[in-house]
């Protein structure tokens, strides 16, 4: 399991605008570098990442390995009601990683 | 990078404005390059931007990363970080749900590239 950082406000107001950052350790492997015994080292990237907030997608990115190692994304979304808002990032083995944060909306 | 960017707008032309790409304008370590992309959009339900999508010109890939807006968004921006193997230009494009794109591109000078040993 990769460290993740994901940073959002505890509690909003409803309907305000919040902005959510998130950042997860992994390598980002291109698959252009080349290892010790001279040969390209395979792509291993995170290709995909997606935010739902109660169950309703919010955001998704598609990543393609001109993105930074450790891949770092901030966006906003609205905050309706309380409830989890969940993250999943999805690497080139299929291996998916979720993080669920809890918002309160008052 | 142009065909690229065909292959996504297809026979749709592709406009100046509405994006705002801010990138540092030279770069010293090309593997963490730091971008914001902003799109003037009301993000209402009728009016919102679906898409955000970024090329570079000379990576070995021009594809950098593609999001996924809607209306619950509330705001068209986002950032990230992407590497640079050279000093080249950034193109940022929106699509808009009425099916319009919007462009705005960016020049960088990179000291340090990535993938330098590749």
């Amino acid at each position: 399991m990769a460290r993740v950082l994901i940073n959002l406000p505890a509690r909003a107001k409803r309907g305000e605008l919040i902005e959510i950052k998130t950042l997860i350790a992994h390598p980002m492997e291109t698959g252009y570098r080349l290892g010790p015994t001279g040969g390209a080292i395979p792509r291993d990237i995170i290709n995909r990442f997606t935010c739902t907030y109660n169950g309703e997608e919010v955001f998704r990115a598609e990543l393609f390995p001109a993105i930074a190692a450790n891949p770092f994304i901030t966006f906003f979304t609205v905050a309706t009601e309380s409830g989890e808002i969940v993250f999943s990032w999805t690497d080139d083995h299929g291996n998916t990683q979720t993080e669920v944060r809890q918002i309160t909306v008052e | 990078m142009d065909e690229a960017i065909r292959a996504l707008v297809g026979a749709a032309t592709v406009k100046r404005g509405k994006v705002k790409l801010e990138l540092p304008p030279i770069v010293e370590n090309g593997n963490t390059v730091p971008l914001t992309v902003t799109v003037d959009s009301p993000m209402s339900e009728t009016d919102y931007v679906t898409g955000i999508h970024i090329f570079n010109e000379k990576n070995p890939q021009p594809y950098v990363v593609a999001f996924d807006l809607g209306p619950r968004a509330g705001k068209a921006a986002v950032s990230t970080r992407m590497r640079l193997a050279d000093s080249q230009q950034v193109v940022a494009i929106a699509r808009l749900n009425d099916g319009s794109f919007w462009s705005d591109s960016a020049d960088v000078i990179v000291t340090l590239a990535a993938c330098a040993e590749g």
